[in-house]
């Protein structure tokens, strides 16, 4: 009986576990990493980006968003959309090609892969389109699609065009390989064929025969067809482009010009051409490339071309595809630029006087500045919402007023039930606050801190001004902008109240800054206190960076976070730990070394406790003792060249020989010797002596019962990294006394973990096992009040294990074992609250963590049950597991590479995904389904260039080859 | 601990009666029998009766042979407590002036005269003491055993490391290589984890169980297959107060020969050490994708873990408030013989009644004072002998067994 009673409780909770859990990985924030190809359909407002790694993502009006990935793991080099179809066309450096396209299903789009180069596809699939495929070798070959059908009757083979080359042609015994093929934008049966070595021919599909010949003799880049079909462009690599006119009837093409546009020293090439008319003016020139080599072969610039105004648009990352949106009523007014870099979409807007720069609504760099840590705040007041966004309008005065370009789908997504702010900090010392809620993640504040401290280099950066007449007219555009003036501004932790509006933010230096948020620009002085971690501890010599310099005088600050008090920790190592009560109007932190606690409206300090272990040199010295800075190691290594050229020159040449000789068998055996050695683990209990032990690795605070049973006070928890909780009892003067009567903290209790792990996390639990509210929380009701009869308890999460501790005797109540289990280690923790998909009213909290593993799991509170598992990362991904952080509704981030953040969701009832749909367009009016159409002219496969023989074009090839001889 | 507490025989009644002997003084008490307490408790009411609050004694009892035994532990003083029939004889001595040859079999009653004068009488401060001294039963500890020799395979070994905070390091390392199974396709290669180097004079060397190229099969009765090097290690340290490996010895030639009572030697006293056994971390709901951890079959289920990392030591900042330099000190006074006490007090216990142990931090540390010079002792290793050790290191890591 018992147990078929337990059976039926225990299939109850499984359901009870489905509907209150789900893994999902629901969409991608941030830009691409490593982006290799960009397309476009101006029929369905759709931008496709491919990357290295195989990822092929679509993007339309924002929210609009789509993604698919290659089974094959290699790069994307060319993605274009079939003209007025809802299907685009993947090339990959492996030589495949792969048809995707967006089918709807239940009244949503999805991306799907359906269907790959075969050269055996089923016959009479009729009516398709056609695709040229140029080869290296110099062949085109023509493949029908969707059914990729090869259309062997009408391939160009290398004969076919080296015979009616004009004799006095200089190339014409080695045309290299296809590098453009073109379109004709009137006569879709004539397309130009760009060979490397310089020569066009102009082929007529229909008769098979070339019609024209346009002798170049430079090494062409690539190709453009004018709209009105009477010009070809033509680049090339020394950085010269040429405009050849089709004249009817005279078979002679004239040249009419060579340009070398930033001639008189040998340039660059250019590396793409497009020219584009206007309707009542001239025409829009634009180009990649062609600057000066020597002086300024290093930038990476696109020219825009317009009557008379010309500009070089300076991009701080490679140069990977552009494309112009154009609008009017017959979609041909040229109205954005947009440029596809390594690092970042910059989109410039054509239309408005001095060509703005339109801020993207996402694919935003995060990592304009390397991100070193997030933070997100989840459910913010609206009052907070709204005046974040003020200042940060503010901010963005430089943009252009132009609504977003690309608009293709249409976003079905239900507005986000609540804000959420993500807020990232930087290397350089910014904090970016990005609106979180939706599908698109979008900047909506900037805080910089470098201004509170006196840094060497100077803050306005003249790159963005370009002196009067310089030439080439350079203009900076885009904001990715890796380099860091000073690693110590870096920020490590942040801590934000979104009901008070205040922030703190921690960062390398050992730098606290509280701030507050303000809607007027203030000139203030901020005050510095510098709080002695050590307390005493001596014999110690800090070895790492020194301490910033805060600014004696008073710094204007714009609207928005406004720093008003600095805390130095002293030694100024990194902040490892940071909380805030803006309740209590203090700040805890940590460092390696101890922790403090900070009244920031007294502006003293409440507690320090040094946490250092006297044996740990390691976390004494800081950490750049060991490894030597760069400038020392740079000298060092002159020195050493220097000091070899003496020696050299003193001794017999024999003698150096030999010393080489030695030197090289010495290299030698170490290199054996490293190959030899296998990968070993030491099998060590931990002990006191361990490195860092002292290092703060979790501050909180909580209203509990610490001293005994019947009163609650404020109290103060750390945890280190060698296993110990301190925890301290906080007194708080009445609110009425609460600025001059003094705060004291007393310490209560101390536990030691056996195990002596990290402590990574400190949550107490109140009598009803729920986690105690967040301050504020419940004076804004917002949070049922916590429990206070039933008996509290803390649960301290090490990263082997969980335990409950019973409050305030503290004694061990449950714990759960993970590492000794199954050889995983927590890495992150957060807690959640989860909704029942099924009942609106029943939700329960959890308590969500990644281990090392790259697993993410929920235990149940307070009984630490464990509930669900899911890999989510791979374990090798050190800095994705690392970079995790979890919402109070079961969501989290991880930085999946640099540039991009990966969202996923535990909850059933919370999820932020994409969901969008995408209509195929009306045909245009004059096609006919019965002529096999060629890829659209703006779109067009311009060349496929393969830097290794594709297998089975080889096998074309032979085929072809042996039905000729 | 209870659960070897047996209900007492009928004849006999529910208390006991304890004579106690401290150099020519006789205290008499006596204890129920059905709850006589822990040792430690007891020795406080020992050093309580005798008025000594402050001498570090040496307790020995007369068993039913006429044997003195030591009582230092909540074991054998239980023991001592059960098998008192009915009067329970105590001899207490000073630590300092301890007379260890006087504990063994047949001490009393063969050497009555001699012996057990000298432990009665007070004995002479210039007496010679023996050229060995071989310490106290209570000074010995379990270092390693074999276990579960009876239900492994003949090739595979179980040996348990007891590190209990002593200084010694466990001093082994581990690496990944690659062993040959014979499945039903015949021999296959499988990736496997290794014992690669062992730290002489480490707890794994002087063992004499572990060696080289052995391969590591289970770490605390968990499957290591399909685990990586670092996820072993990770398993390891975190058992590594109580750490049981199997492994399946790279020299197969002294295996235990099953029937042969030839792994009794080892095995001996330790039946009661495998029940540190675990209860399968099986996520619930997840079973299907992660696959649950294996739970070794034969693993008897019986008692629960006995692990010493349960008991964490929680220290109280009791009273009046404190300026917090003053607390600084005061911890970091305490902070290096934080939970050894009880260490050495339960050494083989499988108890884990209690989880917390907790001491006044402003009072004395009753009853440890023994092991406290222990502790500081090994939290105060000097360096330069570690590096010596880990010049020593023998390595031999790049055979691979088959």
């Amino acid at each position: 009986m018992k147990r078929f009673r337990r059976h039926g409780t225990e299939s109850q909770r499984d359901r009870l576990k489905q509907e209150l859990f789900q893994f999902t990985k629901t969409v991608e924030h941030g830009f691409p990493h490593q982006p290799s190809a960009l397309g476009y359909s101006s029929s369905l407002q759709l931008m496709a980006i491919g990357t290295r790694s195989g990822a092929i993502k679509l993007y339309g009006a924002p929210g609009v968003e789509f993604m698919g990935l290659h089974d094959e793991n290699a790069a994307v080099t060319q993605v274009f959309f079939m003209p007025h179809q809802v299907e685009l066309v993947t090339l990959l450096d492996d030589n495949s090609l792969h048809m995707w396209t967006l089918r709807s299903h239940k009244g949503l789009s999805e991306l799907l892969e359906i269907g790959r180069f075969l050269l055996t596809g089923p016959p009479g699939c009729s009516g398709g389109e056609l695709l040229l495929l140029g080869t290296e070798g110099g062949h085109v070959f023509i493949v029908e699609v969707p059914g990729f059908r090869e259309l062997e009757e009408m391939n160009i083979s290398l004969d076919q065009i080296t015979s009616c080359v004009p004799d006095d042609y200089v190339g014409r015994r080695n045309l290299e390989h296809v590098e453009a093929l073109q379109e004709n934008p009137i006569n879709s049966n004539q397309v130009a064929i760009g060979y490397g070595r310089g020569l066009m021919v102009i082929w007529d599909l229909n008769h098979r025969c070339a019609i024209r010949h346009i002798p170049a003799t430079q090494q062409l880049e690539s190709m453009w067809w004018t709209e009105n079909g009477s010009c070809i462009l033509s680049s090339h690599s020394d950085g010269s482009y040429c405009c050849w006119t089709l004249r009817t009837g005279d078979k002679k093409e004239e040249e009419e010009k060579s340009n070398i546009p930033y001639g008189h020293f040998p340039c660059k090439a250019i590396n793409k051409i497009v020219q584009l008319p206007t309707a009542g003016g001239p025409p829009f020139l634009l180009f990649s490339g062609g600057m000066p080599r020597a002086s300024y072969g290093d930038r990476h610039c696109i020219t825009v071309i317009y009557s008379k105004t010309q500009v070089a648009f300076d991009f701080t990352s490679r140069i990977i595809d552009f494309f112009v949106i154009r609008d009017g009523p017959h979609h041909t007014e040229p109205s954005a630029l947009v440029v596809l870099v390594e690092e970042e979409l910059v989109v410039i807007d054509l239309q408005t006087e001095g060509w703005p720069v339109i801020q993207t609504p996402y694919l935003v760099p995060l990592h304009s500045s390397a991100i070193t840590c997030s933070y997100h705040v989840s459910a913010i007041p609206l009052k907070l919402w709204e005046r974040i966004i003020a200042a940060g309008v503010v901010q963005n005065t430089q943009y252009s007023k132009k609504l977003w370009p690309i608009t293709g789908g249409q976003n079905l997504a239900p507005d986000p039930p609540q804000r959420d702010l993500l807020l990232t900090g930087h290397e350089d010392g910014t904090v970016r606050f990005w609106d979180a809620s939706g599908v698109c993640l979008y900047p909506l504040y900037k805080l910089s801190t470098a201004a509170v401290f006196n840094a060497d280099a100077d803050l306005n950066d003249n790159m963005s001004q370009s002196a009067e007449g310089e030439w080439p007219p350079f203009r900076k555009v885009g904001c990715f902008d890796p380099y860091s003036d000073d690693p110590r501004l870096g920020i490590q932790k942040i801590h934000l109240c979104k009901y008070s509006g205040y922030l703190t933010v921690a960062g390398t230096a050992g730098q606290i800054l509280m701030l507050e948020l303000n809607d007027e620009a203030a000139e203030q002085t901020v005050e510095a206190k510098v709080v002695d971690l050590l307390q005493g501890q001596e014999g110690f010599r800090w070895k790492g960076h020194t301490q910033l310099d805060v600014r004696e005088e008073p710094v204007l600050f714009p609207p928005g976070f406004q720093p008003f008090t600095v805390v130095q920790c002293q030694p100024p190592a990194v902040v490892t730990a940071l909380n805030l009560h803006s309740e209590w109007k203090l700040v805890a932190f940590g460092t390696s070394h101890g922790f403090g606690v900070y009244d920031y409206l007294q502006k003293n300090t409440v507690l320090v406790k040094c946490t250092l272990n006297p044996s740990d040199q390691l976390a004494m010295e800081g950490p750049l003792s060991r490894v030597k800075s760069i400038k020392k190691s740079l000298r060092q290594s002159f020195r050493r060249i220097r000091r070899s050229r003496v020696s050299l020159r003193k001794h017999h040449i024999s003698n150096t020989n030999k010393v080489i000789q030695e030197a090289n068998a010495r290299l030698e055996a170490e290199l054996a010797e490293m190959e030899l050695a296998p990968v070993q683990r030491k099998i060590e209990a931990r002990s006191s002596d361990d490195s860092f032990t002292g290092l703060v690795r979790i501050l909180c605070f909580a209203d509990t019962f610490l001293s005994d049973s019947s009163h609650n006070t404020p109290s103060l928890w750390a945890g280190t990294n060698g296993g110990t909780v301190f925890a301290y009892i906080l007194y708080i003067p009445p609110v009425e006394h609460r600025a001059d009567e003094a705060l004291t903290a007393q310490p209560a209790k101390e536990i030691q973990l056996m195990h002596r792990a990290p402590v990574v996390g400190i949550v107490v639990l109140d009598g009803h096992g729920a986690p105690l509210p967040e301050p504020l929380e419940t004076a804004h009701d917002l949070a049922r009040s916590p429990d206070l009869l039933g008996s509290h308890h803390v649960l301290v999460i090490s990263e082997e294990q969980f335990k409950v501790f019973t409050l305030p005797k503290l004694s061990s109540k449950m714990k759960l074992k993970l590492t000794a289990v199954d050889g995983s280690r927590v890495r992150r923790v957060g807690v959640a609250w989860f909704g029942s998909s099924r009942t609106e009213d029943y939700g329960e909290s959890g308590l969500v963590f990644l281990t090392n593993q790259g697993d993410v799991h929920v235990l149940s509170l307070p009984h630490i049950k464990m509930q669900i598992r899911y890999p989510c990362i791979r374990r090798e991904d050190v800095s994705g597991i690392a970079s995790c952080v979890f919402t109070k509704q079961g969501q989290g981030f991880y930085l999946m590479s640099p540039s991009e953040f990966e969202r996923f969701s535990l909850s059933t009832r919370y999820l932020v995904e994409p969901r969008c749909l995408v209509e195929a367009p009306l045909p245009p009016v004059f096609s006919n389904q019965h002529q096999p159409k060629l890829e659209g002219a703006s779109s067009a496969l311009r060349y496929m260039l393969s830097p290794y023989f594709p297998f089975f074009l080889q096998e074309i090839q032979k085929s072809l080859e042996g039905d000729q001889t | 601990m209870n659960k070897n507490h047996r209900v007492p025989s009928s004849r006999s009644l529910s208390a006991v009666e304890v004579k106690s002997k401290f150099g020519a003084e006789f205290r008499r008490f006596s204890l129920d029998r059905s709850k006589p307490g822990r040792f430690d408790e007891f020795y406080g009411l020992l050093q309580h009766v005798h008025r000594i609050p402050n001498v570090e004694l040496l307790v020995a009892y007369a068993d039913v042979h006429g044997d003195l035994l030591p009582i230092n532990n909540d074991d054998n003083y239980l023991k001592a407590v059960k098998s008192a029939n009915p009067l329970l004889r105590l001899f207490l001595q000073r630590k300092e002036e301890a007379d260890y040859t006087t504990f063994g079999t047949d001490s009393l009653t063969r050497k009555k005269n001699t012996v057990l004068s000298a432990v009665l009488l007070r004995p002479d401060p210039n007496k010679k003491k023996p050229p060995v001294i071989i310490s106290l039963p209570k000074d010995f500890r379990p270092v390693s055993s074999i276990i579960d020799v009876d239900i492994l395979p003949e090739t595979h070994r179980r040996v348990r490391l007891y590190k209990h905070g002593q200084e010694k390091p466990l001093g082994f390392y581990i690496r990944d290589g690659s062993s040959v199974r014979v499945t039903p396709q015949g021999l296959e290669k499988v990736p496997g984890i290794f014992i690669s180097r062992l730290v002489p004079g480490g707890l794994a060397d002087s063992t004499g169980l572990l060696a080289v190229n052995d391969e590591v099969l289970e770490v605390n009765g968990i499957e290591v297959v399909g685990k990586s090097l670092d996820q072993v290690t990770d398993m390891m340290i975190a058992n590594s107060h109580n750490l049981i490996i199997t492994v399946k010895p790279a020299n197969q030639r002294n295996n235990v020969v099953r029937g042969g009572g030839g792994g009794g030697g080892a095995a001996s006293g330790s039946s009661s050490d495998s029940g540190a056994s675990y209860h399968g971390y099986v996520p619930q709901g997840a079973a299907a994708t992660a696959g649950p951890t294996h739970i070794i079959q034969n693993f008897p289920v019986g008692e629960l873990e006995s692990d010493e990392d349960d008991e964490d030591l929680v220290i109280e900042v009791g009273g009046e408030a404190e300026t917090i330099q003053r607390t600084t000190s005061n911890y970091s006074m305490l902070s290096l013989p934080r939970y050894e006490p009880h260490l050495n007090l339960r050494t083989t216990t499988a108890a884990n009644s209690c989880s917390a142990f907790s001491i006044n931090a402003n009072g004395n540390l009753r009853g440890s004072g023994g092991s406290l010079t222990n502790t500081n002792a090994s939290s105060t290793t000097p360096s330069p002998d570690r590096a010596k050790e880990r010049r020593n290191l023998e390595e031999e890591g790049t055979v691979i067994t088959l």
